[in-house]
């Protein structure tokens, strides 16, 4: 937290920058919101549900505020592949061309509403979904791509330049940067990979330490709720299955002999269990991926609570302010202080699950090239 | 249901980059950082064993000096203590030499006092001689020939000198 307010002023300037061109676009889009506008007398309900969610899912859009009915959003590249007759090939676009779900483009349409929620599908010369287009490959540049190159971008900063700064003050006392980053990376080495993994535990360093800050720093950014901030990476599925698929494939190809007869033939266990069933063996390897999956799991769930909770304290607001405003303002205090509480507890669990995915990985490490004693 | 449904892309992109990052990190920050890290370590290690190392040598070196200046202590007693007891000798060799060399001085001033005394002696009955015979010339002069007692008399008086 405080190695982002030190670069907080550089966070603003490039979040300047980036509302700067934003502004153009929201030009832009004025045209098509004076037509929502005539829509906007039956505004839709406040649904607490539908907020939350959308917050932490992914967009192919980065929202940042609607003004006056226009929506100030940082629109992002839409790369699609189809394999449909009509749309065979590559397809890149700014998703700003979806006008927010309302406009088709070359084929393709963003759904906003339905079992396609917040997807890109194929649509026929009608304007209808084309339910027989073979499966859409779609790897835009979402919002929670875009924050996973930002975080990387950002760790290959602080670390390139950190080893930098180490090259050029060898043997001298860590200054600046380096030495807000040294503790935490001989935490990482003496207390997470040294006693876990044993005296090869210099090989698996490289990748700890990546997965450590990597964890850490999205989180510390989820917590942001403005750009380059908010996007829900680390309560992302897809990224936490990468890192813990990483950590399995790292443990099932350094594990040695002892590591798979103890999964195929577990010493110290009753002959029973094995033959003529072998319970034992099965259920060691269900523990082989349960292991990974369980990591996958917990980061998933403890970063998209903490900001389904977050968002939920919010929509106290709006759903007491569709009562009547004074109810509204009444909560908003009582919501401020919970989330002030919640983004509190939230900042140590940012800390506290990069340690956790890091120490467990560290120990399946640890016990794959245990050696036999 | 897409909460927990992992997008393609996403997939994609996250193998792709991590990958990536993963590389780069390890070969140009994590490989130099740590090993700086452990380099720095073992470097402090070691300057804090040679300080305790030259800490204990100081010790030693002090004793040791202690030791040498009680020995260059009891070195300079027994010099001091030779060197009086060699001063006592010298003198009292210095008073014994002394006293010969004395009794021989007085020795010699003694005999050659007796020597003078002798020499004064002889000088003294060689006058006397000169003047008994000049004496005895005058009285001869006068009584020659007169007295033979008064010969003998002389005569007797010259071997009293004599005998003196």
């Amino acid at each position: 937290m405080i190695l982002l307010l030190k670069y907080c002023r550089n966070i603003f300037l490039v979040t300047v920058l980036l509302f700067l061109t934003t502004k153009i676009w929201a030009n832009e889009t004025e045209v098509d919101s004076t037509k929502s506008e005539a829509g906007a007398s039956h505004e839709k309900a406040f649904k607490p549900g539908d907020f939350i969610i959308d917050h932490v899912l992914d967009n192919h859009e980065w929202h940042i505020a609607k003004f006056n009915g226009t929506h100030i959003s940082i629109p992002l590249p839409v790369i699609l592949y189809s394999r449909s007759e009509k749309n065979q090939g590559l397809h890149v676009f700014m998703s700003s061309k979806f006008h927010h779900g309302e406009a088709v483009y070359d084929g393709f349409k963003l759904e906003i509403e339905g079992p396609h929620k917040g997807k890109i599908v194929e649509v026929n010369e009608a304007g209808e979904i084309d339910e027989t287009a073979p499966y859409l490959i779609d790897l835009s540049i979402t919002k929670v791509v875009l924050e996973l190159l930002l975080v990387f971008a950002f760790m290959l900063w602080i670390f390139l330049s950190v080893s930098k700064a180490y090259r050029k003050r060898r043997d001298k006392a860590p200054k600046g940067l380096q030495s807000w980053m040294e503790p935490l990376i001989i935490f990482v080495r003496d207390d997470i990979a040294r006693p876990s993994i044993g005296h090869k535990y210099e090989k698996y360093l490289p990748y700890l330490l990546t997965i450590f800050f990597f964890i850490f720093i999205s989180n510390l950014l989820g917590l942001i709720p403005i750009f380059p901030g908010g996007a829900n990476l680390t309560g992302n599925i897809a990224i936490t299955m990468i890192l813990a698929l990483f950590t399995f494939v790292i443990t099932t190809v350094n594990a040695n002999a002892n590591y798979w007869k103890h999964i195929i033939n577990a010493p110290g266990v009753p002959w029973w269990l094995k033959i003529p069933i072998p319970l034992m063996p099965v259920v060691e390897i269900i523990g082989v991926v349960t292991k990974p999956f369980v990591l996958m799991v917990r980061l998933f769930a403890n970063i998209t609570a903490g900001h389904i909770i977050a968002l939920g304290f919010f929509s106290l607001i709006f759903i007491f302010g569709e009562m009547s405003p004074g109810a509204g303002y009444g909560i908003s205090i009582l919501s401020v202080i919970f989330t002030l509480f919640m983004t509190m507890l939230e900042l140590l669990v940012a800390f506290i699950q990069a340690y956790v995915f890091t120490l467990l990985s560290a120990i399946y490490f640890g016990l794959a090239t245990e050696e036999h004693h | 249901m897409e909460l927990v449904t992992p997008g393609i892309g996403l997939i994609f992109w996250m193998l792709l980059s991590f990958t990536l990052v993963l590389i780069i990190l390890k070969k140009y920050a994590w490989k130099p950082i740590l090993q700086m890290i452990k380099e720095r370590e073992d470097n402090i290690e070691n300057a804090l064993k040679s300080a305790e190392k030259a800490k204990e040598e100081m010790a030693k070196l002090q004793s040791d000096n202690e030791k040498i200046i009680n020995e260059a202590r009891k070195e300079r007693d027994i010099v001091l203590k030779e060197a009086r007891e060699i001063k006592d000798k010298i003198i009292s060799d210095a008073k014994v030499q002394a006293g010969v060399e004395a009794g021989k001085i007085v020795e010699n001033a003694k005999s050659l006092i007796q020597g003078e005394k002798m020499a004064a002696l002889t000088d003294i009955k060689n006058q006397i001689s000169f003047l008994s015979v000049e004496i005895a010339e005058k009285i001869l002069k006068k009584e020659l020939s007169k007295d033979a007692s008064q010969k003998e008399y002389i005569e007797s008086l010259i071997k009293d000198i004599n005998l003196n």
